[in-house]
């Protein structure tokens, strides 16, 4: 409880972050984050992906030690060098999905390592049953704390973690985009809870890229960009259109030039593709010479269509066909059969074999019409690869080098070698320069744009507006699992790119103390 | 606001346990041990209603017993320790080179050197797991053949027989008090104490945590390294003791004594419902695995089943048990998130 003199002074902001930065090896990935949070407040953190939003979050969650900046937690200068510091100094995060302990029981899961004891440091599982019982009685939810915690949806598991804050007695509560699995009714129950934890005086940081839950929820809200601070809005004054300008923010230079290419038929045709939980509806064609680009959030489905559409996953209703002949679901060889390539998005994990040398690697695809009788030796792997290396200018002294001590850049290049050597009608290649230098980005960018100049079908999901808007001759915008816009290339901004990519479908939980949301 | 009402598990206390026991993965081991008991009795009543019968029945496993209990707290936090036959053969030897020594060491000092060499060993293994990162299976496969050789180094091919043993501390190996062998007694007590721990106390449930997810627990910031390094302790220790144990049963050791008995140890636990990955399971289960193991390889003869099958029958048991594990876990699961959706 504040004192009256206390009440005089401008009270101290449960969190205070200025200047802050951190970098990994040479990349930067918050430059200077600022964030100032008032107890009793929900304050929002919006920017687009990598603007450096999940970094500020794991600093103030001890994950991350900040290289500079000042970092203070209800007016102390903190600096946090374990989860374990930030959790007692009051700290909470709420992870999109959360981490808990499937096999211990709910109660356990928010006790753990604090167990209410009884004589002789017994454990008092009673007390801790009811104590946990009370907790959620107090949320207003019904989770049976003797239950083992496997099995609860993810929004259960959110509010174990934000019972686990309280009976912590957590000043400042980070929800880094809890509401990306959730349903309506269950927004609309975590936004209950949050209210009432904001009228309890606390503070909390909610992070998420659907605007209709920040105007309806927050009070504050802070842009991000480029690992930077942009600015801090009262939420009653301002726009949807205001923040998305900001967030964007900046020109869309011509970095990523797709010379135009002759658009021939079409290669791709997905039909009605739908799968529970994933996806809904998608229709789309990509035509030869033609580069797509799949748009929108990180969540929003885009990865899950593409690896429904070359045979990855399967799909609940819907058809793929390539160049008039349907595609079996569920078969990805039958997929290269038909002419398919996949570049996946974790190149060092799915696309590599990364012990491997680059000959191994770019030949992997096509062994089976390498071999001879049966076996494959290193001549004929080398023989295969070798046009296709330089042909990519992957800058690798041998053949024989291993993938994994290229670089990001490198490593990408041999990963589409790879698929080039099968001789593909369709490319499907997700986020092509995620943690590619610059220099590097602009060679595979001119690779892209080159294969579509010789007829290649290429559908590309992409995180990067400038990419997107600087390669794609269509942009196909995903949000939640639905296609919200479809814009050819001289229409597509990023305003209206953004705009359908947090377009929520969800319904906006209302509630008397809210105001509108803004259309 | 949510319009969810609470409405928790509203069976009594007593139900509630009655449910759990019911359901428990013990209870099924237990029958299949009283069937084993039943069955090998019934062809040969002196299988357990004889004086040796009786007590051969409750003193064998109680060398594995320490075995499964030190293995069970290490498999719980999803680590395992594959050295405990070596350490046991360590200890036996060591306890014999003790009493040459001095042939009128108390009982209780070769008890303490057999559970502080173990003790040793384990946290050389628990160091070497928690600093280095390596996973347990190939740390300690590493120490396993590191002492079994230094072992062998020292003892060639000497050995310990009933001479060497002086004769107070063979006696403890068939001594009985009310016909249950003193062994077995303290092996039970074992039991007890590592199972009320890992039930009762903060720190045995962060070995649970840390098994069941280590990624959550380093988030919720428990101190895993340390607990999983006291569980390594322990399991050297309890291996160490059971090193001692052997010697007093069986009054001879060698360079190959305990060789192989680890797998056993580690089987016991599989057959006692503990998961391999880590997270659940309890004392109780390994235990009365261990006791389930030793039974079965007695009974067999009797039943008539040649020796060269024993192998096999524990093997299928063991294959059994997972299986089973698996089915019910997959069946427990489907049945949570089917509640769930029907929420």
């Amino acid at each position: 409880m504040s004192t009256a003199a206390d009440r005089e002074e401008r009270i101290a902001p449960t969190l205070e972050l200025r200047d802050v930065a951190k970098s990994f090896g040479a990349v930067a990935a918050l430059r200077s984050g600022t964030l100032e949070v008032e107890p009793g407040s929900i304050h929002a953190l919006v920017g687009e992906n990598g603007a450096g939003k999940s970094t500020l979050v794991k600093i103030v969650a001890g994950v991350h030690r900040r290289d500079a900046g000042e970092f203070r937690l209800l007016g102390q200068a903190v600096d946090f060098g374990s989860t374990a510091e930030s959790k007692a100094a009051g700290v909470a995060v709420i992870y999109q999905e959360p981490t808990l302990f499937p096999d211990l029981s709910v109660a356990e899961n928010i006790f753990m390592g604090r167990h209410p004891l009884g004589r002789g440091r017994r454990i008092d599982r009673t007390r801790m049953y009811d104590e946990a019982h009370a907790l959620f009685a107090r949320l207003g939810v019904a989770i049976d704390p003797r239950r083992v915690a496997n099995g609860l949806s993810i929004a259960d598991q959110q509010l174990i973690e934000i019972a686990k804050a309280i009976s912590l007695d957590a000043k400042l509560l980070v929800m880094d985009e809890p509401t990306a699995a959730l349903s309506g009714n269950e927004v609309a129950r975590l936004f209950a809870v949050a209210r009432s934890l904001r009228d309890e005086g606390r503070a909390l940081v909610f992070i998420s890229h659907r605007f209709d839950e920040v105007f309806d929820l927050c009070d504050t809200v802070t842009v991000m960009r480029d690992g930077a601070y942009v600015s801090t809005h009262r939420v009653a004054e301002t726009t949807e259109a205001e923040i998305v300008a900001k967030m964007v923010g900046r020109e869309v230079a011509e970095l990523f030039p797709k010379t135009p290419a002759p658009i021939g038929e079409v290669v791709l045709d997905v039909e009605g593709l739908s799968s529970a939980g994933e996806f809904h509806d998608i229709s789309f064609q990509v035509r030869a010479g033609e580069i797509v680009g799949l748009a929108g959030l990180v969540g929003a489905g885009r990865s899950e269509i593409a690896r429904a559409v070359f045979g990855v996953d399967g799909y609940d209703a819907g058809r793929v066909s390539l160049h008039g002949r349907t595609v079996p679901k569920r078969q990805p060889r039958r997929a290269i059969r038909a002419g398919m390539a996949f570049v996946p998005e974790d190149r060092r994990q799915q696309g590599l074999v990364i012990e491997g040398s680059v000959a191994k690697n770019v030949a992997s695809v096509i062994r089976g019409g390498l071999s001879r009788a049966g076996l494959l030796t290193a001549s004929a792997e080398n023989k295969a690869a070798g046009p296709w290396a330089a042909k990519l200018q992957v800058k690798t002294s041998a053949l024989d080098m291993r993938a994994a001590t290229m670089s990001g850049g490198n490593q990408q290049k041999v990963v589409i070698a790879k698929w080039l050597a099968t001789g593909p009608k369709l490319l499907i290649i997700d986020e092509p320069t995620r943690g590619i230098d610059v220099g590097t980005k602009a060679e595979v960018h001119r690779l892209l744009s080159d294969l579509a100049g010789q007829g290649l079908a290429i559908l590309m999901i992409s995180s990067e507006l400038p990419e997107v808007l600087g390669m794609a001759d269509r942009v196909l915008v995903v949000c939640e699992g639905r296609i919200t816009a479809d814009i050819a290339r001289d229409e597509a901004t990023p305003e209206n790119v953004m705009a359908a990519a947090t377009r929520s479908a969800a319904p906006a939980p209302t509630s008397p103390s809210t105001k509108e949301p803004v259309a | 606001m949510s319009t969810a009402t609470l409405h928790p598990s509203q069976e009594s206390a007593a139900t509630r346990v009655v449910q759990t026991l019911l359901r428990s993965r013990e209870l099924a081991i237990v029958i299949v041990l009283a069937l084993i008991l039943v069955v090998a009795t019934s062809r040969r009543s002196s299988f357990v209603f004889s004086a040796d019968g009786w007590r051969d029945t409750l003193l064998a496993p109680s060398i594995l017993l320490l075995l499964a209990v030190g293995q069970m707290v290490v498999v719980v936090t999803r680590n395992v320790d594959l050295s405990v036959g070596s350490t046991l053969g360590i200890t036996a030897y060591a306890t014999g080179k003790i009493f040459v020594a001095n042939p009128e060491t108390s009982v209780v000092v070769v008890f303490v050197a057999g559970l502080a060499i173990g003790a040793v060993v384990g946290a050389l293994n628990g160091l070497l797991v928690t600093v280095f990162k390596v996973p347990a299976l190939v740390i300690t496969l590493g120490t396993m053949y590191v002492l079994r050789g230094a072992l062998t180094h020292e003892v060639g091919s000497d050995r310990m027989t009933a001479g060497d043993y002086p004769a107070h501390f063979e006696k403890l190996g068939t001594q009985q008090v009310l016909t249950i062998p003193v062994l077995t007694i303290i092996a039970l007590v074992v039991v007890g104490l590592v199972g009320y721990y890992l039930h009762t106390a903060r720190g045995g449930r962060e070995l649970y945590a840390i098994g069941s997810d280590p990624d959550a627990a380093d988030l919720y910031g428990l101190p895993s390294g340390r607990r999983v390094f006291g569980a390594f302790v322990l399991c050297g220790a309890l291996a160490g003791l059971a090193g001692v144990f052997s010697a007093a049963r069986y009054a001879t050791a060698f360079s190959g004594t305990g060789s192989g008995i680890e797998l056993q140890a580690v089987a016991a636990v599989v057959i006692g419902g503990v998961a391999i990955f880590g997270g659940s399971g309890t004392v109780w289960g390994a235990a009365i695995g261990a006791f389930l193991l030793i039974t079965i390889n007695r009974a067999l003869p009797i039943l008539g089943i040649s020796e060269f099958w024993q192998g096999a029958v524990v093997g299928a048991l063991i294959i059994g048990s997972i299986v089973l594990d698996r089915v019910l876990s997959v069946r427990r699961t489907n049945k949570l998130v089917e509640a769930r959706d029907h929420a």
